[in-house]
């Protein structure tokens, strides 16, 4: 019988942490910002149904990079823990913390003990009463969790994006400014001109701490337009009433589409 | 993936079986307990428990009107005068329950459940019929119960995206769904109720005009019926009205609906003044 070849855990480790980093790398970055109102997700994604930033539950969402494969396969896990909970308990008892910890065991474990880490890195987000409230965490393909305040950046680029939201962020941002500074940061290059990203190349999500219910809606088409147009020196788009009506607590855009997955 | 808490707390293998946007068979497949139908019951009588009783629901011009009353009953006596069986299944439907209160009441919750989990994992809503059948299914569920007595006969209304109308769906319960046109009704005062409605619905009516009849109709019933609550006037206490158009689910707020049942008993006592004294000179 032939012996395998000894590895050192160290090596072990580095080699899937360095397989799992390059497979995010490839993916297209995701930035998470809060405003005054709630919290604003934004990413680069032509994809009208492949979605990466997605609703779990009533104050919680989920943005993704890395492997479309694995990150639906655990939003959809997080859906079905938080629809879990909340029935067994009560709607207010799902809170982001306890997904997050859920989320860190699965990459941690899959990490440690199966032959391919997850190529994913996740943000769970939840929106609170106050900005104070509000909780933003970022889960690594390790399992590894960071409580962020603010702002996060992932994906291949997120070194260089986090340095530009430092720079650009400020607490109590309006809701179109938050959009414009994520999608300017969304734009930048290594090298060379900043590129102007239309909005039918984005995917721009937000939770917003108003709504009564449901706090998350997709911001789409002519109200995304709308923000993007508005220049910086302009005195900020009064929110949201730009936006088309919806019906109270409806987190879709009202067209009845063809099924989206 | 491996089974289930081999790997100590990681989520379990059916988190992440792919397949189901269904949370009832997620349940069924995870914590099977926790579905009411799969609860064994213990021999001997059922004990006295809440009934829920009359609802009805009417389509209008551009949507559908569902109410309630807002009495349950334990045999003869009132167990409740402020129950509410109206409620919002998701945007776009209401749902309406009469027989067994505890078990329609988780009925109603696990069924709003079922249509917001399939609306985050599709990213879609489910079709109006797709909701209807979903409904259907989870009273087939509940037939054991039924057979003890503990009967669970919802009445589900809903605006049709597709077709730009409202429609109704009633209920067996054996699970046997059936579609309703202009008006249905279902609980201990649906006779009374389903001849007022015939009176009084006709086509063409508006949202207003269609909340009068509903309340009419209750009216009608909580007459006849014992156990259907009409309006309680010295508590303020009023039917749930509900309408469902293509800008969503709306409940009917509660001055309006005030000066509804007003209006209504208001007209009832200049007819039966009117009747009375008609008969005083001939």
């Amino acid at each position: 019988m032939s012996m395998p070849f000894y590895v050192s855990p160290e090596q072990l480790m580095k080699d899937r942490a360095d397989y799992a980093r390059k497979g995010i790398a490839r993916g297209r970055s995701v930035v998470v910002l809060q405003y005054d109102e709630g919290i604003v997700f934004a990413t680069e994604n032509p994809s009208r149904a492949l979605h990466k930033i997605s609703e779990i539950y009533d104050r919680i969402a989920f943005a993704a990079v890395g492997k479309y494969n694995e990150f639906e396969n655990l939003r959809v896990a997080g859906v079905r823990y938080a629809d879990l909970r909340g029935y067994s308990y009560d709607r207010q008892d799902v809170n982001a913390r306890g997904l997050a910890n859920a989320y860190a065991q699965t990459l941690g474990t899959v990490f440690t003990t199966e032959s391919k880490p997850l190529e994913v890195e996740l943000v769970v987000a939840e929106v609170g009463p106050t900005q104070e409230g509000d909780q933003i965490y970022r889960l690594s393909y390790d399992g590894s969790v960071a409580d962020e305040h603010g702002y996060v950046a992932m994906g291949g680029q997120a070194d260089r994006l986090v340095t530009q939201l430092a720079d650009a962020w400020r607490a109590g941002l309006a809701l179109a400014e938050a959009v414009r500074i994520a999608v300017r940061v969304l734009g930048t290059q290594p090298e060379g001109e900043p590129r102007q990203l239309p909005a039918s190349q984005l995917e721009v999500a937000v939770l917003e701490r108003s709504r009564s219910r449901r706090a998350f809606r997709r911001l789409t088409g002519p109200a995304l337009d709308a923000m993007l147009a508005a220049t910086p020196s302009q005195p900020v788009v009064p929110s949201l009433s730009a936006g088309p009506a919806e019906p109270a607590g409806s987190d879709l855009p009202p067209e009845p589409g063809p099924p989206t997955q | 993936m491996g089974p289930d808490h081999s790997s100590a707390g990681r989520l379990p293998a059916a988190f992440t079986t792919p397949g189901s946007s269904s949370f009832v068979e997620f349940l069924a497949g995870h914590a099977p307990s926790l579905l009411p139908g799969n609860r064994p019951l213990p021999a001997g009588e059922v004990p006295l428990a809440p009934h829920a009783t009359t609802i009805v629901a009417l389509v209008f011009d551009g949507g559908v009107v569902m109410a309630g009353d807002r009495r349950a009953t334990m045999g003869s006596m009132i167990a409740s005068r402020e129950i509410e069986k109206v409620f919002p299944a998701d945007d776009f439907s209401a749902v309406g329950i009469a027989g067994t209160a505890g078990l329609a009441v988780e009925l109603v919750r696990l069924f709003q459940l079922e249509l917001e989990h399939y609306e985050k994992i599709e990213g879609a809503l489910l079709s109006l019929d797709g909701k209807a059948n979903r409904l259907a299914t989870m009273i087939r569920g509940n037939l054991g119960l039924a057979m003890q007595g503990l009967a669970v006969v919802p009445l589900f209304a809903g605006y049709d995206l597709d077709r730009g109308l409202g429609r109704i769906f009633s209920y067996d319960v054996t699970g046997g769904r059936y579609e309703e046109h202009e008006h249905h009704s279902v609980g201990s005062g649906s006779v009374f109720a389903r001849g007022s409605l015939k009176k009084l619905w006709r086509p063409g009516l508006d949202a207003v005009a269609a909340v009068r009849v509903a309340v009419e109709a209750l009216v009608d019933a909580a007459d006849d019926d014992s156990a259907t609550g009409g309006p309680d006037s010295s508590r303020q206490i009023w039917p749930v009205v509900a309408t469902v158009t293509s800008t969503g689910y709306r409940r009917v707020g509660q001055d309006e609906l005030g000066a509804v049942v007003e209006a209504v008993a208001e007209q009832r006592r200049a007819e039966h003044a009117q009747g009375r004294s008609g008969g005083e000179s001939r």
